[in-house]
This record gives structure tokens, sequence and C-alpha cells, in this order.
């Protein structure tokens, strides 16, 4: 009997090789265990992401968790253009103060409720934004760039130089929350909604639309479609997350005002995805949060607060350029398992 | 063999600052001809399939085709009039599977107009009718081939990618830059059916080509450009006969000439 079992042969093998047959898009799942190895990473995901404001300690860090959700929304925008589309967007502040400004307008002159005011402003930045960035679409890296972190500078000059929308005071008076659950927990589930809607559009077809844009406008001209229509979509998805952040901003602030088109917006979102890992959504997600998590606890060191914070910037561009979620995926497609041959 | 005219070029002229690129360049294909056009590097015929096309505009001239005026529209337009170009440099999306690949044209409006929002119509969906159009086009259905990243496909396949893109947009006319250079004799041999087999479908063939006795195994006629101007056109025999002609390929020299000929 012994004998018998030291004759059956075992090798290892990778628990996705079931899962993943000939290609990435078609599944095969056979076990417990496979459903698991899916299933699981996503709901630690979830659940982590729920309970956030739940093991915050106070009113201050369940605040921050909703500023993380906000800039987290950004990064998934930025992550989603720059690496699915091709365009490299330094708009975050754009789009925020875009979206931002109109649902405080919307609020404080209309005298529209909260409900109303964050879809429309979603809806109408986004618009805005498109709008105002098609003559820059047939550009294409760094020119893009430039332009798009042209937009809010300008915008904020002009908001102070004209004195409109309350000039350098902003619009204050705008309704807040109803409930401080409902201000945590609906920007939570707004983020997990836009991560896995945008993680299934870039799998269908328009989706590769846009990833062939990426790989190769010129292919997609002679495809016989147009390269400025789908970017414009592009845009205008990307600016719709970013003015919905910058809607609920103002309605948690109750304010709004031109440090909404500070570069923080701009810049944060990038070094997340950096961190994380472009081109996954999950990463600039997860960066976000620990980025500005992170930045928060380091205010107890008063001035040194930036040493740190650049320090492990830097430790993460040397010794991680690739983001941590490129890496955590590869390695997680790399878990074997025993099996009988 | 060839009808009414398809395409009909009148005077094209580019120049890029100083160069004359195209000059004066006129021509007629008919409806189901194998139009090839020959000539040495840099005589303007990548340019010229530019140009008609709509990637480059032109200075001056008329393109006519299937009788209305395309001179001008923007590329994504021409090709969903039904008139179709490969790249010389073939450019497919490195970072997306073989069948994918055909995805992007299949999403356009002319293929949609056709195969419903599905993309197939009653075929299925846009994945099964490009894996449909793979196999038509020589990669093997049954094989790994179609699923594997552009990236990681032979120059071969990428050149049948080319073609299949085209034949996605179920298209009037290709016309096809340097479809068999960078090929080895085999691959080229199991090209020449291909393209034997898109003439019997009906679609109308313009090729520029360096590969001359392929070539002229399917053209029925020829032009010869050299310095973006038109030297000649005629069928296949009677224009390699031509003085001209071997000038122009051979250099003016007559050792060069000499030594080409023993």
């Amino acid at each position: 009997m012994s004998q018998e079992i030291s004759t059956i042969e075992r090798r290892r093998e990778r628990i996705d090789r079931g899962i993943k047959v000939r290609t990435e898009g078609i599944y095969a799942v056979s076990s417990w265990q496979e459903v698991a190895y899916l299933v699981l990473p996503r709901l630690i995901l979830i659940v982590g992401l729920l309970l956030l404001p739940l093991l915050a300690p106070s009113l201050y860090w369940k605040r921050v968790a909703s500023i993380a959700g906000i800039y987290a929304l950004l990064a998934l925008g930025f992550d989603f253009l720059a690496h699915f589309v091709g365009l490299v967007s330094l708009g975050g502040a754009f789009f925020i103060g875009v979206g931002g400004y109109t649902a405080a307008i919307l609020n404080t002159s209309l005298g529209l409720p909260l409900v109303l005011t964050i879809p429309m402003a979603t809806v109408g930045g986004a618009m805005i934004c498109t709008l105002l960035l098609l003559p820059a679409l047939p550009l294409r890296g760094v020119y893009f760039a430039i332009v798009t972190l042209m937009y809010p500078l300008a915008l904020m000059r002009i908001i102070e130089a004209l004195n409109i929308f309350g000039g350098t005071d902003g619009i204050l008076g705008v309704a807040g929350f109803p409930n401080r659950w409902v201000e945590q927990y609906l920007i939570i589930f707004i983020v997990i909604l836009a991560l896995f809607a945008l993680r299934r559009l870039v799998n269908e077809d328009i989706g590769l639309v846009f990833r062939g844009v990426k790989d190769n406008d010129q292919a997609v001209r002679a495809s016989g479609l147009s390269i400025t229509l789908y970017k414009a979509i592009a845009v205008f998805i990307a600016s719709g997350l970013g003015s919905l952040g910058g809607a609920y901003l103002s309605h948690i602030y109750m304010w709004s005002g031109i440090s909404q088109f500070g570069l923080d917006f701009s810049v944060i979102p990038i070094a997340a995805t950096v961190i994380g890992g472009g081109g996954t959504l999950v990463g600039p997600l997860l960066g976000c949060f620990f980025l500005v998590f992170f930045s928060e606890w380091l205010r107890e060191f008063g001035t040194l607060r930036i040493v740190f914070y650049s320090l492990i910037l830097m430790a993460f561009i040397m010794f991680r350029s690739d983001g941590v979620m490129v890496y955590a995926q590869r390695k997680y497609h790399q878990f074997q398992r025993w099996v009988k041959v | 063999m060839s009808g009414e005219n398809i395409l009909q070029v009148t005077n094209v002229c580019k120049s890029f600052g100083g160069v004359q690129a195209l000059l004066n360049v006129s021509f007629n294909v008919g409806q189901g001809e194998v139009f090839g056009i020959i000539g040495p590097n840099g005589s303007g015929k990548t340019t010229l399939i530019n140009c008609i096309t709509g990637f480059i505009k032109m200075d001056s001239g008329k393109v006519l085709y299937q009788s209305s005026d395309i001179s001008g529209k923007a590329p994504n337009q021409i090709a969903n009039l039904g008139l179709t170009r490969t790249f010389q440099i073939m450019r497919p999306y490195y970072s997306l599977p073989a069948y994918k690949n055909l995805i992007v044209p299949l999403f356009s409006p002319r293929a949609r107009r056709s195969g419903g929002w599905r993309g197939g119509g009653k075929l299925g969906d846009r994945a099964t009718v490009s894996i449909d159009i793979l196999e038509e086009i020589g990669f093997e259905r049954d094989s790994f081939v179609p699923y594997k990243l552009a990236s990681s496909l032979p120059t071969g396949y990428l050149k049948r990618l080319e073609l299949a893109r085209c034949l996605a947009l179920r298209p009037d006319i290709i016309l096809c830059d340097e479809v068999f250079s960078g090929l080895s004799m085999s691959e080229i041999a199991s090209m020449v059916p291909l393209i034997e087999k898109l003439q019997m479908d009906g679609i109308t063939l313009v090729m520029i080509e360096h590969r001359l006795r392929e070539l002229f195994r399917v053209a029925s006629r020829v032009m010869v450009l050299n310095f973006g101007e038109k030297l000649t056109e005629g069928i296949p025999e009677e224009v390699m006969q031509d003085e001209r002609v071997k000038e122009a390929y051979l250099g003016s020299e007559k050792l060069l000439d000499y030594t080409f000929e023993a």
C-alpha cells in the first residue's frame, strides 16, 4: 500500500491553469478552490473598503476616508485615460473644480437638493470638461498633459480676477449630507461601482476600441472609426468621475472655492497610480487610500511630513516602479497547488 | 475583365517642403481588377496611397471613388465607404490578442450596418465573426494563433492581420501596401492564393509591390512611378520592356544595366 502511494507522482500546477483556458477572456471554473481563487481578492477589497468608515477611530479619520474615496475616483479616471486610451491627463483639478462649482451653483442659486445636484454636476461637469478639452484631443502624450494642466490654473485665476462665483471666498452655504453614514458610505459604494464598471468597460467591444486608440490610432482610423469621437467619449467618462468627486467634495465641506482647482487633485492621483500600478485600475484606487491616509498620519511629524512623504514616494518609484498591484497580480497568478499525475 | 472604373485618380500632387513627392499622378482602376503600382524606393507609392485614403492631405488633384468625390475626406469616412488600406509597417494593436484586434474594425459604422449591434448579425457576436475572418485569411482556427497577443505574432501573421482588418470592413477595394515584403518565400507562396481568392470574391485590389514576380502573377495592369511622376502604365510584360522603366529600376548608367542583364 505504502509502495503504491510512493509511485503516484505529484507535480505542481498553477491554480489559474484551469481558469485560464488559452486566453485571458475564457473562464472554466471547476472547483470551489478555483471559485475562491477568483472571488477572494475581490471580496477582500470590497469588505475592506466597506469596513473603513467603521474602523476609523474618529470623525476626522472618517472624513479622511471620504476624501481618499474622492481621490480614488480621480485616480481611476487617470488610469483609464492613461493606460487604456493613451491620454495622459493632468486635469484632475480641472474635473474636481468644474464638478464642485457646478454642484455648488445648482444647490445655492437654484435651490436644488443634493440628490439632484450630484448627478447633474456629474453629467454637466463631464460635458463642460469634454467640450473645453475637445480642441486638445488631437494632441498626444505630454502636449495633452500640458493643456489639461493649464485649464484649472486658468479657471482659478479667471474666477479670482472677475470676482465671479464668490471670488476668493468661494460659494458658501452649500447643503451638507443629511446623515454622516450616508456621507461616508455613498462615496465608498460609488468607488466600488466605478472600479468594477471600468474594469468591465475596458474589456467590452467599445473598450477594445479605446485600447486600440492607445496602441495605434492610425489603425483605428483605417478601421473606419473616428479617434476624436472615441477620445471624447473616454474623456467624458473620466471627467464625469472627477466631476462626481468634485460635487461630493462641495457637499462634504458645504463650500466650493478656488482651492478645488488646486494641483493636489492633479498630482496625487498620478502618484497613487505609480505606487499602485498603472493599468490595473485597482492599484491606483488602493494607492489613493494609502497615500491620503499616510499623508494625514504624517501630520504628527510636523514640518518633516513632506520629507517622509517624498522619501517613500522615491523609494516606490526606484524599487517598485511598475507598481504594487502589477507585482501582486503577477505573484497571485503564480500560486501553485499539488496535483496527482 | 474590368468593367466600370471603381477608382479614378486625377492629377494628384503632393510636396513635402521642397520635395515633390507626387506630381500629376493619374490612373483608373476598374471594378474587380488587380492593379499594381511599382517603382523604386522613394518614388511616392506609399504617399499616393496615403493621399487616396485621406491620411495625408493632397495639395491638388481629385479622387473619385464609385463616382463620388472623396478627396479631402477623413480617413475613417473613406474607410466607411469601403475603400480600405493596409499599412506597409504593420499597425496591429500589440497589447490585444489577434482576434480582439479585429473587433475594432467590426465596431465601425460600416460593419455595424450589416452586423447589427452584436456585430455579426445571425453569425454571432464580434468575437465569433473575427475568428471566422481570421480563419479565412489563414489563421488556423483550432490553434493558439488567433488567441495570441499581436505582439508575439511573426511578420507573416501580422501581414495577414492587416488584410483581415480590411476584410472586417467588408471592403469594395483594398489598397495593399507591400503585403509581400519581409516575408519568406514559403510565406509568400501561401499569400498569393489568398490574394487570388480575394479577387475572386469580387474585391478590387491595388497593390504596391517590390516582389514583381508574385505581383505579375495576379495583376492585370501595372503603373510605374519614379520620383513622384508616372512613367508608364500597361500590362506587366510591356511595362517591363520599357526603356525608362529599366532605367528607373537599374540606374541610368549603361554599365549597371549591362551587369544586371548578364
